[in-house]
């Protein structure tokens, strides 16, 4: 069998490649989909430690971990497309009216 | 003696490390939209191995068949091209990896520290079925359930909204 | 009603006054202003009569009431109580009497004044706070009384507070005042810390059974006498605070009189008096006592013989006649001490009422050298300013012969070098009769040294004569309580406050009786020398001379303002300036509070750049966060193998 520990330190890596890749990338789309890495990261340690457990609790959230990542993934892309037509950019850094 | 199920589950980790790593690194989105759906079937392998079959085909089905889907559309649609290299933000540029590595690093030795306490993985797929899913889904959880489906009701409405034209 | 129960309608009837005429004054005519004053003054003399009446005839016995309490905390009561006894007859009717005279004077002498009720209003205060101050009956309420006196002082001193001079006559009085203050407020401190209390009764009670210290030694009760009596200097113009004194000239004729002539300054006197049971255990504080009246009474008399002034004379033989009055009290004569404070209240206040008179005729002029040949103009005047020279120079019948005779006599007998204290005393009595007879030759005799066309002189109005002929009166008759004393009887006077002071005064013995007789002879002869040497220089034809030398140094009184000035003021100036005023408070308070705005300013300016407006470093931040939180969460985990523990 393979080890607990084998699934979370994978979960670990792919979560810290997610973080890596949100906070270098440029284009807002490829920033979303970190965020979806990183979501699918967090599943891998949920099902890893319901099947430690031997009990059903982690996958159920699982279940709810993907339908927010999907609603989420459904407005967000909305949002993305709004904003890149009226900034005719797909750069994050090109969005700074908040600058002082 | 390693097991076939390592060496499968270390293939399948590979090959969703390669895709986590490609997504950082390809230039273009729609290179880095098909690392992301790589990485995606290779947990809904890892998923497999686990014994947790409904969990995978979900996976399968709503994010790569759905959101990723989504992801390619809309790349399609505002005619993504290769990212502009600017860099405006020193403190993203110095900060990012140190961060990560810290990051990375507090979830490693939490993991190893406490490796002793988690008890040895149960027989495969016997708990896991769709049918125990389901009982828990619709008595422990029923709230988080039908909040869920409120949710999506507005991620829907949202949709719709921000679609509109302005008129 | 009896008075001697309620007391407290003495003092309070003259605060009534002040209070409606300070509230209402503005509005209502002189008439009216006077009627309310003059009143208050008047009916409270009356009173102040009526409660001795009761006393003498209710056998003498020392009377005390407390009325309400004060000051409750723990052990420690000091209550609103007022008492009566023989010494405080004599102060209240001093105050009471001599206040209702000047009274009547003002209204004749500030009639063309501005802040006419404003002045009757802090007189009517004034006589409030003297009559708590003497008829106190601990400590505290006397201190009252004495603040209260400053206070007034100060108001009134400062009453022309449009001349820059009499303002600041009225703060250095003020300030000079709180530095006596201080060690009095000090000889408290320690007299409670001794006895426990500050009840007359209490205090004097429990120090009656102590015993007396040594020459020489500074003991608690020593140090506690010391610090009452530099509360003393401040109050009675001694050295070194006298320097208020001849400032507070500035104010007007009649304040000078009541205040500092008469009843203020005399409070210092009837301090130490009243603590004679401390003093008399304290044999070395009283030695101090002695020596500052004396030297004092010499050092003033010698500045008052240049003077050019006819105020300033005045106010330097007060302090003059104040260190008489001193030097009985240092040398245990204390009844002797009350008696001269009592013809002293008397000629002093004739002096300066006369003095008043004199300016007004001259319709403002107050220098001497400018005056002359008045005794034919105004005659009442002249008479009764006559009557207080006399007076004051010591010469028989008139009052402060038998006085000032009874207080070197007690010198000359003190040891410790008596005889010196004696000489000294004789050689200021000489000076005193000098100046006193140089300022009649130079005011009322020889030419006219001023243009008639310019001033018309004139005599004063009867409510300013009225008083003068009361007070010349009293000037003669006054020392007539000791009269008998001279030809072998009783000294009444002594007698009278033997109660109080212990029988120690009435005259003793054949042998002690002929010395008394040979000093007084010495002391009418000196007397006279000192009239036959101003008569020779000054009254015939006389001009002012220049100022060289001896002259110029007391002329302008040994420098000892600019000494203080230039020792004392300048360097506290420099220090509040440069010390508390730069560094302390601008520096550090206003530099702490400024301090606080400059630090938000940094931290809200550095905090700035985390809204840089890019979305990159947003993200950081939240990665930020994120680690935060997981460290917080997984701490329990990872904090025993930080440091190399069990893996």
């Amino acid at each position: 069998m393979v080890p607990t520990n084998y699934y979370l330190i994978l979960s670990a890596i792919l979560f810290g490649l997610g973080v890596v890749a949100f906070v270098f990338k440029r284009n807002i789309i490829t920033i979303f989909m970190a965020i979806e890495l990183m979501l699918n990261a967090v599943n891998l340690a949920f099902v890893a430690f319901s099947q430690a457990l031997g009990k059903a609790d982690g996958e159920v959230f699982v279940l709810f971990v993907i339908v927010v990542a999907a609603a989420e993934a459904a407005v967000g892309l909305g949002i993305i497309i709004l904003t890149a037509r009226n900034r005719r950019s797909l750069n994050v850094e090109r969005v700074d009216l908040l600058k002082l | 003696m390693i097991s076939g199920v390592l060496v499968i589950f270390f293939v399948l980790a590979a090959l969703a490390v390669f895709g986590a790593v490609s997504l950082i690194l390809q230039s273009h989105p729609i290179h880095s939209a098909l690392s992301l759906i790589l990485v995606m079937v290779s947990l809904a392998g890892l998923y497999l191995l686990m014994g947790a079959e409904f969990i995978a085909a979900v996976q399968i089905i709503v994010y790569g068949g759905a959101v990723m889907v989504l992801f390619v559309f809309v790349i399609m649609l505002l005619n993504a091209g290769v990212e502009e290299r600017t860099n405006f933000s020193k403190l993203a540029t110095f900060g990012g990896i140190p961060l990560a590595l810290a990051l990375g690093g507090i979830i490693a030795a939490a993991i190893a520290r406490s490796s002793g306490h988690l008890p040895p993985p149960a027989a495969s797929g016997a708990m896991s079925s769709t049918r125990e899913l389901s009982m828990l889904l619709f008595s422990t959880f029923v709230y988080p359930f039908e909040l869920t489906s409120f949710l999506i009701l507005v991620a829907i409405l949202g949709a719709i909204v921000l679609a509109q034209r302005e008129n | 009603m009896p008075i001697l129960e309620n007391l407290w309608i003495i003092p309070l009837l003259p605060l009534l006054g002040s209070a409606i005429n300070g509230l209402f004054g503005a509005k209502w005519s002189k008439a009216i202003v006077n009627s309310v004053a003059l009143g208050s003054t008047g009916v409270s003399f009356l009173c102040a009569v009526e409660a001795v009446r009761e006393f003498l005839s209710g056998g003498s016995q020392p009377f005390r009431k407390e009325f309400f309490d004060w000051i409750v905390a723990g052990s420690f009561r000091a209550g609103f109580d007022l008492q009566l006894d023989q010494l405080t007859v004599v102060m209240v009717l001093v105050v009471t009497g001599v206040g209702f005279l000047i009274h009547i004077y003002s209204t004749g002498y500030m009639a063309h004044e501005g802040g006419y009720y404003r002045f009757f209003s802090y007189l009517n205060l004034f006589m409030f706070f003297m009559l708590i101050l003497v008829l106190a009956a601990n400590y505290v309420l006397l201190f009252v009384g004495w603040e209260g006196v400053g206070l007034c002082s100060y108001l009134l001193i400062g009453f022309y507070f449009l001349r820059k001079s009499a303002a600041d006559a009225g703060k250095k009085a003020f300030i000079v005042n709180r530095i006596g203050d201080f060690g009095f407020m000090l000889g408290m401190f320690l007299l409670f810390r001794s006895f426990g209390s500050l009840d007359f009764q209490t205090v004097f009670a429990k120090a009656a059974t102590w015993q007396p210290e040594a020459m020489g030694q500074f003991g608690t009760m020593t140090v506690a006498c010391i610090l009452l009596f530099v509360g003393a200097t401040g109050k009675s113009a001694q050295l070194p605070l006298y320097v208020w004194l001849p400032d507070a000239m500035e104010g007007p004729t009649p304040v000078s009189a009541l205040i500092h002539a008469a009843t203020m300054v005399t409070a210092g006197v009837y301090m130490v008096a009243r603590s004679h049971v401390l003093f008399t255990h304290a044999p070395t504080a009283m030695y101090i006592v002695a020596i500052v009246g004396c030297a004092t009474a010499f050092f003033a008399a010698t500045i008052g013989l240049v003077q050019s002034d006819i105020k300033k004379v005045l106010a330097y033989s007060t302090v003059s006649q104040l260190g008489y009055m001193f030097l009985a009290c240092g040398v245990g004569a204390f009844g002797a001490g009350i008696f001269h404070l009592m013809t002293h209240a008397f000629f002093k206040a004739l002096l300066f009422l006369s003095a008043g008179s004199v300016i007004h005729a001259m319709g403002g002029e107050q220098d001497m050298w400018n005056m002359g040949g008045l005794s034919k103009k105004i005659k009442v005047t002249f008479v009764c300013m006559l009557f207080g020279t006399i007076a004051i120079a010591g010469f028989p019948p008139f009052a402060a012969f038998f006085s000032k005779d009874s207080i070197l006599f007690a010198a000359y007998n003190s040891e410790n070098g008596g005889k010196v204290l004696y000489g000294v005393g004789l050689l200021a009595a000489v000076f005193t009769s000098f100046y006193m007879f140089r300022l009649i030759w130079l005011t009322f005799y020889g030419e006219k040294r001023y243009d008639e066309h310019k001033v018309h002189v004139h005599e004063s109005p009867g409510t300013m004569t009225g008083p003068l002929m009361i007070l010349a009166f009293l000037s003669l008759t006054g020392g007539w309580f000791a009269l008998p004393a001279l030809f072998g009887g009783k000294d009444y006077f002594a007698e009278f406050l033997s109660p109080v002071f212990g029988a120690g005064e009435a005259g003793g013995g054949e042998a002690a009786q002929s010395l008394e007789h040979i000093l007084s002879v010495v002391a009418v002869v000196a007397a006279t020398a000192g009239l036959l040497v101003a008569w020779r220089m000054y009254s015939k034809k006389v001009k002012r001379g220049t100022s060289e030398g001896v002259h110029k140094l007391l002329y302008n009184k040994y420098y000892v303002d600019e000494l203080y000035a230039a020792a004392i003021v300048r360097p506290l100036m420099w220090l509040s300036t440069n010390v508390f005023w730069k560094v302390v408070d601008a520096g550090m308070i206003d530099g702490a509070v400024n301090g606080v705005a400059d630090g938000a300013t940094a931290v809200g300016d550095t905090l700035r750049h985390t809204q840089s407006g890019n979305t990159r470093s947003y993200a950081v931040w939240v990665v930020v966060g994120a680690i935060v939180v997981l460290g917080i969460v997984f701490w329990p985990i990872l904090h025993p193998a930080l440091f190399g523990g069990v893996r």
